[in-house]
Parts: C-alpha cells; sequence; structure tokens
C-alpha cells in the first residue's frame, strides 16, 4: 500500500507536506484559524494546507479531523466486547445494523479461530456500568431479532497498556 | 505503562454544552477557514466559548489531542487485534512480556478462556507476523491473531 509520501505531487512539492503532517500529529491549534497557524510553521499558504488535508480526507488516509475522547476521565469504565458467531452469508448485513445502533461504538468482521474462538463480528458497547452495557446489549438483540446467535459478553477487568502508538487509533477492543 | 482501578480520577463533570460540543466533534471538524467559528455556530455557542470549553476539556483530560483519525493500513502500516489463553500463575510474567514490546498498544485482561487482548501496531504490515512470531517466543503461548476483515462505521465512537 502507499504511503503518503508517495502519493501526492502538490504544486507545494518539497517536503513541507511531511511537515504539515507531522504537525498535525501534534493536533490542531485551538485558535481562530489553526489552518493558517499550521501554514506560517511549514511555508504554505492557508489554502495550501486546506488543499492537502482535503486530498488526505478524499483518499481515506485520514478518515477526518476528529477527536479522541478518553473514556476513564468520563467514568466509563465499563468496556465489554460482545462477540457474534454468525453465518458468513450474513456478517455484512448483521454488522452493518449493529453500527447503526447508537450504544455501539465499533464493529468490525475479524478473523474467526476456530474451534477456540468461532466469533467472526466484534463489537464493543461502553458504559458506566455492567449493568447498563448487558441492559443495552439485551435491548439490541431483542430488537434486531438475534436471540438464536451465539454470542459473548468479554468485559475487561483490567488495562495493562494504554498508551497510543504514533497515529491516532480508535481500535481499543 | 499499567492503570490500577484505585489511581483512576474522579470522572469529569461535563454540563449539556460540553456534551454537545463533543458528540459533534467526534463527527470531525469542517475543511473551512475558520473551522471552530463554523462549529461553535452550529451549536449555539461563540467561538470564545467553543475554544475555551475545548481547552478546558482537553486539560481535565476528557479530551486527547484533536487531529487526524488516521487508517494505519493506508499509511502503510500493519494493525491487528491478538489475544492469548494465559495461565493464571503466569499472568504477571507474560504482561510483562507482552507489554515489553512497542508494537502493542492496547493491552487488556478479559473474562474469557483467552483472557489477555491487546492491539498490535507496525510500521509495516510484515512487520505484524514478525512481532506475533517474538510474543510466542517471549511467552512460550500460541497468539491468536484477529485481523479486521471488514469495518462497519458507527457515527459516534463514544456518545457523551
Amino acid at each position: 500500500m502507499s504511503r503518503l509520501s508517495s502519493t501526492t505531487s502538490m504544486p507545494t512539492g518539497g517536503t513541507s507536506h511531511r511537515r504539515l503532517r507531522a504537525l498535525l500529529e501534534r493536533g490542531l491549534p485551538l485558535t481562530e484559524r489553526p489552518w493558517r497557524a499550521l501554514a506560517e510553521q511549514c511555508g504554505m499558504s492557508e489554502r495550501e494546507v486546506l488543499a492537502w488535508v482535503e486530498r488526505w480526507q478524499r483518499e481515506g488516509l485520514i478518515k477526518r479531523m476528529g477527536l479522541v475522547v478518553k473514556h476513564h476521565a468520563l467514568g466509563i469504565r465499563a468496556n465489554a466486547m460482545v462477540v457474534w458467531d454468525l453465518p458468513d452469508a450474513d456478517v455484512a448485513e448483521v454488522g452493518r445494523r449493529l453500527a447503526a445502533e447508537p450504544a455501539v461504538t465499533l464493529c468490525y468482521r475479524r478473523r474467526r479461530c476456530p474451534p477456540v474462538w468461532p466469533y467472526n463480528l466484534f463489537c464493543m458497547i461502553h458504559g458506566t456500568r455492567r449493568e447498563r452495557v448487558l441492559a443495552a446489549l439485551n435491548d439490541i438483540v431483542e430488537r434486531q431479532g438475534l436471540q438464536d446467535i451465539p454470542h459473548r459478553v468479554l468485559f475487561s477487568v483490567k488495562a495493562y497498556k494504554q498508551c497510543g502508538g504514533r497515529y491516532t487509533r480508535e481500535e481499543q477492543p | 505503562m499499567s492503570v490500577a482501578r484505585a489511581q483512576r480520577p474522579e470522572p469529569a463533570e461535563l454540563d449539556g454544552a460540553d456534551r454537545r460540543i463533543i458528540n459533534r466533534l467526534q463527527e470531525g471538524l469542517p475543511l473551512v477557514e475558520s473551522p471552530y467559528a463554523a462549529v461553535a455556530a452550529e451549536l449555539s455557542l461563540s467561538e470564545g466559548e467553543l475554544l475555551y470549553r475545548l481547552e478546558r476539556l482537553l486539560e481535565a483530560g476528557v479530551l486527547s489531542r484533536f487531529g487526524p483519525m488516521y487508517h494505519a493500513q493506508r499509511l502503510g502500516g500493519g494493525l491487528t487485534l491478538a489475544a492469548l489463553e494465559v495461565p493464571e500463575a503466569d499472568f504477571e510474567r507474560v504482561t510483562a512480556a507482552v507489554n515489553a514490546f512497542p508494537e502493542v498498544a492496547h493491552n487488556y485482561r478479559r473474562e474469557h478462556r483467552l483472557n489477555m487482548w491487546f492491539v498490535l501496531a507496525t510500521e509495516t504490515p510484515e512487520r505484524i507476523g514478525e512481532v506475533i512470531a517474538a510474543i510466542e517466543v517471549a511467552t512460550g503461548l500460541a497468539v491468536f491473531n484477529l485481523p479486521k476483515q471488514e469495518e462497519f462505521h458507527v457515527r459516534l465512537h463514544l456518545p457523551v
């Protein structure tokens, strides 16, 4: 797969777009004209900075400019990984339906490892307490008609490592 | 770094405006010259108040930085979820061995026969296999590698 630096040939050229990427990693400045502030630091115009970021979003390298919420600081301490063993033919449709549920914060199809791990669909449900998470799950199972689909709830009991990697990621199962 | 339950601070207090800001910004920031003014207008706040509240939420540790959400794989990196079945008596040793790998981004203990779950993030896709092999050597346990095959998009990653 292509890396960011090799996919681009914008008029600015040179290495200023790499500098822009490094600056973006540190976060967007909290000022009225954040793009202009970045532009000044990497020798581009505000318009060029916006053009780069638009392009990276269009190409899918950046999903969006967003923020990451720290679960524990909000008292969200129940973190349930709910896993389902769905027929392969149904997993995409059920995955889309689960992702549309407001309580579901992540939803992925993953490889099965039978016999120990037969599950092929993962979703995360976060909440302040286990009872609330389980109530939300029961509600989803009933409304979506998933009573007959084998599934399990794996609560996390302890986080041993929570540092981010080089890039902001949303995968936290 | 281990995060013990007892060390966690009390949950931050959020008011209605904070919650609206957090939920709105999880959807992303518009790519315009004055993005904070645009979002503030949507939320019927002044730009100054939005910036002030964002600064406060960052300082309180409710939000981490505000920036680009990457597709790690499209940047050329590797990413996977992996699990181990760790004997109870060995848990401490295995935790230390796994967390010693810089590629391990998150590591959770969960209630299942597979009781250790971690995310691996590497510079290249090929490196995932190498790191898994090294973890198997370091722990003496078989790693269950469960890479993502399809993502189903949610609108908000953590509604507050």
